[in-house]
């Protein structure tokens, strides 16, 4: 029976010291009319071997693409220590640090990430993850609505990834939270400061600002935050963490800096695999720390004054305040944290800048390529950082598929999600792209085009 | 000692990022940051050294016995981790053509449609990336069911007394009022509390059966027809699904929507505190309101359902397809079980409860709901060790570390007071519960003999009891280099 190690005599064993005759007899409390029989719809089991022979030629049925797609999941070259020591069955297989004595290396290993984070978006304290950068900007919206008390308003760009925009809405919306989408400059592709100090935006909790944004630009994120505290509003930055190496944090826009920095932290050691297990990370100056969501670990000392850490603030949380609590989340993504703390400590400072710089460079040398073929320019003048939009001269969807068939997953279509953009197309080009696959992706566009 | 101690400054893992710096940038000076990062720079042998060390000191499921209440410690396959992390598998990007996942797809499509099997439910979601996100989906759905017939004047969500802390703290999300309701002296809710808690404000009752006291609600069926009469949705808590997986469908039961923890009852990986991954499943009525996205086939092909498909659908709840690798090992995981080995899970879980109860009884120990059942698991109370010793179900249970055991689920339910709950998954073998059985027993007797030396507990992990209080009062939440 697989991963059942009772033997015949241990079940008789069992049985004689209960008092019972049968298995079926330990059910006899559930009313027999509710009992299923036979379950029908699920197959006879597999041997490992049998299994494995299953998902590899799955495996090998998707195959490998030269992946040119980000949009919010991006591919990075993730050192091999990462994932051999996080599936360590001592990280893998262990459970939520409740008993801290026993938990040590996770809670260590938690504190350190959450130091890690605080450090690269600027803020004071991290906490120790969320489900993914969605869910994470959600919680911000509701952080931020709690901590604001008078009003009930979110503004948020449509520069920001759009899944994200309807996860926020999908969350927040229980709440009678309103959520104000504030349109983008079509010439420039970033929310424009003007435009909204000359709005009558007056009476919101946040205001959302992206960096980069979904279409790759960088928007004018110092002007953009003081702006919210001049109207008394919290600043929320949704950052990606490797571009944060290059980039001014968020703690740091503006003169006051923003008050929350979320975000996906798939890029940090995490790969894409399908949309998940990724993870959501979430950091704030120190006097929202107790409206945040989510686990939060402290350093302490223990009897003899050894230092030690606990799951701690945990005053704000489901299973000490049940309906009072900051947020119902209970399980986060503590895996996916341990593989990023790992990665973050392997590339280190100097390391995270240089993927940064030449994800950044990539892909300018890609745009730079691309725009010399006849029927393709930039969507939009703004600087980027690692991806950028492209408008074509033929439907996005044909190009797409004829790259599909040299092996290259082109990018993303802007068309869906904006229709005002025509034939735009995302692309990102990170470090892991050699020359020759940037002049392999420009050959390949030439043609679809021509 | 912190991964930043090791650090020193210049040092660089040169195989592990481009060579060197890039030539080409257009980042506009004003924008460039200029503060430190304070990430360590540590080599990486010395980063690889410092992780393992830190993986051991902690308690796993490969290395010690979970008994943990309502958490489902059990083995968890590595043929699970193993084939899902196969190079195709974890380098397909979430936003790939559709005809370049299909063999991905027919996995989460197949793992959908045996999850309906086994629950009895018309449509299952996978998208939800942990129970409580599950239980959030699932409350979120029962108010758009409402809301769709235009009633908008069901405010309340129902909650017995012994439910996890995430089934009020969500319906608290959810825009929701929380009615507790109370439990009987056997352990099942008070079916009279009940009838008098529901009325025209009841949206929903959120039950987890069998309950987190390790007992069967008998009443299930009343429950149900009580709150479908006063025209409410019954929602069920897949906390314990392992308990009676195979034996009893929650849509049976009456149940509207219900969400499986996979990080229980199909054996994913608890990671330390996640990833957790919880699919919903609905009833025919709520099959609208479903979140997306969801796989359907068409002839030999998979392609997602989207909003397209499902106008009235209450949206997406996360980026991509929730915890896309989770789903993965869940369903390797059924497919190494099949269908004899679905029925055995709650037999088993069940019959290591009960062997577990009894033998705990013989040797002392006070069961909270003696008449009944276990479920997969059960209660014990220290009330009596701690008026007359003092000792208290915290201090057995930290010495129960000691002794190479993680602690069983303390203080919940907090209804039954100095609470064990205890839990032995279907993976724990006779030997393994036999031994447990002598420490605790061994532990009755150091009650009586040294108590001190037991309140004192633990004396020989790598840290002694932490001071929780100094932890909340001077929050020590980041390293700082000065510090």
């Amino acid at each position: 029976m697989p991963f059942i190690p009772h033997t015949k005599e241990d079940v008789a064993e069992m049985l004689t010291s209960i008092g019972a005759k049968t298995i079926e007899e330990l059910f006899d409390e559930i009313p027999k009319e509710l009992i299923s029989g036979e379950l029908t719809g699920v197959p006879p089991g597999l041997s490992e071997m049998e299994i494995a022979r299953l998902m590899m030629e799955r495996a090998t049925q998707d195959g490998f693409y030269q992946n040119f797609i980000g949009a919010g999941a991006y591919e990075h070259h993730i050192p091999a220590a990462v994932w051999q020591i996080t599936t360590r069955g001592e990280f893998y297989s262990s459970y939520t640090p409740y008993q801290a004595e026993a938990s040590q290396g996770t809670l260590q290993l938690l504190y350190e990430y959450q130091s890690m984070m605080a450090s690269l978006t600027g803020m004071d304290v991290s906490n120790a993850s969320m489900y993914d950068g969605a869910t994470a900007l959600a919680e911000a919206a509701l952080m931020a609505v709690r901590s604001h008390k008078t009003s009930r308003r979110i503004l948020i760009p449509q520069t920001v990834h759009p899944v994200y925009r309807q996860v926020v809405r999908a969350i927040v919306s229980n709440q009678k939270i309103e959520v104000v989408e504030l349109p983008y400059c079509t010439e420039c592709g970033q929310i424009l400061p003007e435009s909204l100090a000359n709005s009558n935006h007056e009476d919101f909790a946040a205001l959302v600002i992206p960096q980069p944004n979904f279409f790759g630009v960088l928007e004018q994120v110092d002007a953009l935050t003081d702006w919210a505290h001049s109207k008394n509003a919290f600043a929320i930055g949704v950052v990606n963490p490797t571009a944060l190496a290059l980039l001014t944090p968020p703690g740091e826009w503006g003169s006051k800096g923003a008050d929350i920095a979320v975000g996906e932290g798939q890029p940090l050691g995490i790969p894409l695999s399908s949309g998940g297990p990724y993870f959501g990370f979430m950091a704030c100056k120190s006097e929202l720390v107790r409206q945040m969501p989510g686990r939060i670990i402290g350093r302490t000392t223990d009897l003899d004054n050894k230092e030690g850490f606990v799951l701690t603030l945990q005053a704000r949380e489901q299973h000490i305040r049940r309906s009072k609590a900051t947020s119902n989340i209970c399980t986060n993504q503590g895996l996916m944290v341990t593989a990023a703390t790992i990665f973050m400590s392997l590339v280190g400072p100097e390391g995270l800048r240089r993927v940064a710089a030449q994800s950044h460079a990539n892909t300018l040398e890609l745009v730079e390529q691309l725009v010399k073929i006849k029927g393709v320019e930039r969507a939009f003048s703004g600087p980027v950082f690692h991806e950028a939009a492209l408008t074509l001269s033929k439907p996005v969807v044909d190009v797409l598929s004829k790259l599909k068939q040299k092996g290259i997953l082109g990018g993303y279509s802007l068309q869906e999600q904006y229709p005002e953009l025509g034939n735009t197309l995302l692309v990102c080009a990170t470090e892991t792209k050699t020359e020759s696959d940037l002049q392999n992706y420009a050959a390949a566009m030439q043609q679809a085009l021509g | 000692m912190l991964i930043f101690e090791h650090s020193r400054p210049g040092r660089l893992n040169y195989s592990q990022s481009p060579a060197k710096p890039a030539s080409k940038s257009a980042i506009p000076q004003n924008l460039l940051r200029k503060s430190k990062v304070l990430l360590p720079e540590v080599s990486e042998m010395d980063t690889v050294r410092h992780f393992t060390r830190l993986s051991q000191k902690n308690f796993s499921i490969d290395t010690e016995f979970y008994p943990l209440g309502s958490c489902t410690m059990k083995y968890n396959p590595r043929a699970c981790n193993s084939l899902a992390m196969l190079p195709q598998f974890i380098s397909r990007h979430p936003l790939a053509p559709e005809d370049t996942g299909q063999g991905y797809l027919a996995c989460m499509y197949e793992l959908q449609e045996i999850l309906k099997a086994v629950t009895g439910m018309a449509a299952v979601s996978l998208t939800p990336m942990a129970g409580a996100q599950g239980e959030l989906i699932g409350v979120m759905m029962i108010r758009a069911y409402h809301e769709s017939r235009g009633d908008f004047d069901r405010t309340e969500i129902i909650v017995p007394d012994a439910a996890h802390g995430t089934n009020p703290a969500t319906a608290v999300m959810c825009g929701f009022k929380v009615v507790e309701i109370a439990t009987d002296k056997d352990g099942n809710v008070d079916l009279d509390a009940l009838k008098a808690a529901v009325g025209p404000k009841t949206a929903g009752l959120m039950l987890t059966n069998p309950s987190t006291l390790g007992v069967f609600e008998k009443n299930v069926a009343e429950m149900s027809r009580v709150v479908h009469q006063a025209g409410g949705l019954l929602y069920y808590d897949g906390a314990n699904l392992n308990a009676v997986l195979g034996k009893v469908k929650p849509g049976d039961m009456g149940f509207d929507v219900i969400h499986i923890n996979l990080h229980k009852t199909f054996s994913t990986p608890h990671g330390g505190g996640g990833p957790g991954s919880a699919p919903v499943g609905v009833a025919e009525r709520l099959l609208p309101f479903i979140p997306i996205p969801i796989v359907a086939k068409e002839g030999d092909t998979y392609r997602w359902i989207t909003e397209k498909d499902k106008p009235q659908s209450i949206g997406r709840l996360s980026a991509h397809m929730g915890n896309a690798g989770v789903l993965l090992r869940a369903y390797i995981y059924v497919r190494l079980l099949g269908l004899d080995g679905m029925h055995r899970i709650s037999e088993f879980a069940t019959l290591n409860a009960n062997y577990l109860m009894a033998e705990l009884r013989k040797v002392g120990f006070e069961i909270a709901y003696p008449n009944r059942r276990a479920s997969h698991e059960f209660i014990v109370t220290l009330k009596d060790i701690k008026d007359k010793t003092g000792v208290t179900a915290m201090n057995l249970a930290k010495r129960l570390l000691d002794k190479g055991y993680h602690a069983p689920t303390t203080y919940f339910p907090l209804l039954v007071p100095e609470c064990l709950l205890i839990e032995p998954a279907e993976t724990e073998s006779k030997e393994t519960l036999d031994a447990f059985v002598s420490s605790m027993k061994e532990i009755l007797q150091e009650i009586e003999t040294q108590p001190d030396m037991v309140k004192g507990a633990p004396h020989t992990m790598p840290v002694r009891k932490l001071d929780d209080v100094k932890a909340a009062r001077e929050p020590d939440l980041a390293w700082k280099p000065d510090a």
